[in-house]
């Protein structure tokens, strides 16, 4: 489709660190300078199989199987609340992250106990990823008081604290200085981890975004921001949005090390984030990584996808990239599984979403009263009260 | 207790929560070696490092953001900006981000974040730098915000900023840094967010203002007793979200008229709610309709001629209370 050259970017990368054509040599040496100055230290882009690579290859049974699960589980869930949604029981915007899964669940699965994760408002696969449950958040879509913010945050705005996961946040490029702030109050405690910041390839154009370059870069902080390239930013392709390429090279000006890799094959995701990781943990530097990856559905739900790209481009992604099929396929040849313990993961998946829709649909609507709580931590904790006077001026 | 400036205030309410608590840093445009760009922070980077008196480059978006970010991860940030005003370079992490994070995660995450700095005209500098946002902050659930007026209160107020576990935002004013005034010592003096001081008691009327309209009203009520021989009661709400409505109320019910003054812009502004209240629980004891005397509604102009006039001054301020005795 006219404008998509996300993808195709990924295999002419390599041609850009030789140069471009029509620049002068002192022109080339220098691109290819600096692109080499970065880019090697996150290996190589392609076909290549990652299987081998220090992240990978000392990986369990257990562990494998955990990552395809765990994909899986992402994906049926989103599918029964595409149910859902369209029976009505989830209202507002529902932007799922069918097709992107490998990311999520790759990158999560590199972090240890000290290292933090925050992203935008596509943000149920980086949820399941790290340990949220679907009953928590399929009740949240619903709007519950048993959802993960008592029905106040919706789809864009689920948070784990307890698992380090920051959110959900709804303002496009607007959780990139906060991802900056994470990654700062990590090194001013002394702690070893790091924070991973996703976004999409439509939040690069996003002030803050350069910003917080600037500062992670110049203050040393261990952040990573992991650029979700999926082609579009809803409507508009990366061609139509953004001068440049790839879009990690925007990393490049502050000396932040950059990448670009593919989001369909985990374990490559793992090999890049991993990469990242130990940079943030054993230098204090920060990461700009590009995961080219495709999402199979609309932007959100209400985005009848007719008018930007072809059926032809989502069935080459869903039949040659499938990040689960890949996945599984791997596993499968690797004798990690065999074709009955992948239908049975499946099923349970199935039913796990199943019975979080009966769960969200059983569990009751938050309380009027409910409204005017967790607005304060004051107001919710009045025995702690050390302020006086009126905070709320119009209460159910 | 010890006469002090405003800025001197706000410096020891820095230092001595700096000292108490490690969590806390101050962060802004040349904060540190400069010392601040009106020298709140004078001393600090020497007596602190630099780790806990930051400089920033010029990103708002990006400090502000972090600091909210460091907020959520259990750090006490105090941000300062320049002006308020640079502020909406900013807007969406504050007004998003650290006003809505609690809520939208259903309360789990705490946003203890500080936002301070001038926010005033009347200092020749035009439109772009002479923004009041008190009323946009007061405006979002989620935020507080407090507009000391004297060095007391901007030393106490501060350090219960700092301590508040919601974020706060402080608007302080360039003109007032100057001002003298006793300031207790110590190091556990605070003054609450939400609660107004009566300056000048008085009886047939009450000004309520906020931030230097108080002083301005303080004259006025000066001028009323000697030359009118009316008794002006003054009201420094000080704190705009809490707001002290008894405070409000009680001045109100004792003197049956109502004077409001604000350097605030008239429409919606911190007036506006003020005059609802009232009207709303006080409406018995009210002998003449509510009075007020905001900024004039234009972009704040850079020529003193019009600045002059554009902030409440005193006439305009005595000429209004006298339609209303
Ligand atoms: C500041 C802001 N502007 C616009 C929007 C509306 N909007 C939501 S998502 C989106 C596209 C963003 O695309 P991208 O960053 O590529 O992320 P993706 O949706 O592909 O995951 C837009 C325009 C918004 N939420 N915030
Ligand atoms: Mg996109």
């Amino acid at each position: 489709m006219e404008g998509l050259h996300h993808d195709i970017n990924l295999d002419r990368e390599e041609a850009t660190s030789e140069g471009k054509e029509g620049s002068s040599d002192a022109e080339n040496a220098q691109s290819s300078k600096a692109v080499a100055g970065n880019r090697p230290k996150f290996g190589g882009v392609g076909e290549n199989d990652y299987s081998k690579e220090a992240a990978n290859r000392e990986l369990s049974t257990e562990e494998k199987i955990e990552f395809l699960d765990q994909m899986v589980r992402i994906r049926r869930f989103e599918e029964r609340s595409l149910r859902a949604y369209q029976q009505g029981h989830i209202g507002g915007f529902l932007h799922l992250y069918i097709g992107q899964e490998a990311v999520a669940v790759g990158a999560v699965s590199c972090m240890t106990e000290e290292d933090h994760v925050i992203t935008a408002y596509r943000d149920h696969g980086h949820a399941i990823a790290v340990g949220m449950e679907m009953d928590e958040c399929m009740a949240e879509l619903y709007g519950k008081k048993t959802g993960c913010s008592k029905g106040k945050g919706g789809s864009m705005h689920f948070f784990a604290p307890d698992k380090n996961f920051w959110g959900g946040h709804g303002i496009v490029g607007g959780q990139t200085p906060l991802g900056l702030g994470i990654a700062y109050a990590v090194k001013y405690k002394g702690a070893k981890g790091a924070c991973l910041c996703f976004m999409g390839d439509g939040a690069t154009n996003q002030g803050p975004f350069y910003e917080s370059l600037n500062l992670a870069a110049l203050w040393g902080l261990p952040v990573i921001y992991v650029i979700e390239n999926n082609g579009y930013s809803m409507g508009t392709a990366e061609a139509r949005h953004s001068a440049g390429e790839p879009l990690a090279r925007r990393g490049d000006p502050f000396d932040v090390n950059w990448s670009v890799s593919h989001g369909h094959d985990l374990y490559e995701v793992r090999h890049n984030i991993s990469e990242a990781l130990r940079l943030a943990h054993e230098e204090s530097k920060p990461s700009v990584l590009e995961i080219v990856t495709y999402r199979y559905r609309g932007h959100s739900v209400a985005d009848p996808d007719q008018t930007y790209r072809s059926k032809e481009e989502i069935e080459e992604y869903k039949s040659n990239k499938d990040p689960i099929n890949l996945f599984k396929d791997r596993l499968l040849a690797e004798g990690v599984i065999d074709e009955g313990a992948a239908l049975e993961m499946d099923r349970k998946a199935k039913d796990e979403a199943e019975a979080s829709a009966e769960f969200a649909q059983a569990s009751p609507y938050p309380d009027p009263e409910e409204l005017m709580q967790d607005v304060y931590w004051e107001t919710d904790d009045p025995g702690g009260r050390t302020s006086e006077g009126t905070i709320f001026f119009e209460s159910p | 207790m010890s006469a002090i400036t405003y800025r001197e205030a706000l410096n020891q309410a820095l230092c001595e929560e700096i000292t108490l608590d490690d969590r806390v840093v101050l962060m802004g445009e040349e904060v540190a070696q400069f010392k601040g760009s009106y020298k709140v922070s004078e001393g600090m980077l020497e007596q602190f490092g630099a780790e806990r008196v930051i400089d920033t480059p010029i990103s708002e978006a990006a400090f502000s953001g972090l600091a909210v970010g460091a907020a959520m991860m259990g750090m006490r940030p105090v941000v300062e900006f320049m002006f308020w005003s640079f502020c909406y370079v900013a807007f969406d992490q504050i007004f998003n981000n650290a006003a809505s994070v609690r809520y939208m995660s259903g309360g789990l995450i705490n946003v203890p974040v500080v936002f301070r700095g001038p926010a005033n005209g009347g200092t020749n500098v035009g439109a772009t730098h002479s923004h009041t946002p008190e009323n946009f902050a007061a405006n979002t659930p989620g935020l507080k915000v407090v507009c000391p007026a004297t060095p007391a209160d901007a030393k106490g107020l501060l350090k219960s900023a700092i301590r508040d576990n919601d974020p706060v935002c402080i608007m302080e004013n360039t003109i007032l840094y100057n001002m003298e005034g006793e300031v207790p010592d110590n190091e556990d003096f605070l003054v609450p967010l939400g609660k107004a001081n009566v300056l000048r008691e008085g009886s047939d009327l009450s000004i309520i203002a906020h931030g230097k309209a108080v002083h301005t009203s303080l004259q006025v009520a000066q001028t009323l007793e000697e030359q009118y021989k009316v008794s002006a009661e003054v009201l420094d709400l000080r704190s705009i979200r809490p707001l002290d409505i008894e405070a409000i109320l009680s001045s109100v019910k004792k003197t049956n008229r109502v004077l409001l003054v604000e350097e605030n812009k008239p429409f919606c502004g911190v007036g506006a709610q003020v005059s609802f209240i009232i009207q709303d629980q006080a409406f018995d004891y009210l002998d003449a309709p509510i009075k007020r005397v905001s900024a004039i509604d234009a972009p704040q102009a850079y020529s003193k001629a019009l600045e002059s006039i554009q902030i409440p001054e005193h006439d305009r301020i005595l000429a209004k209370a006298k339609e209303l005795i």
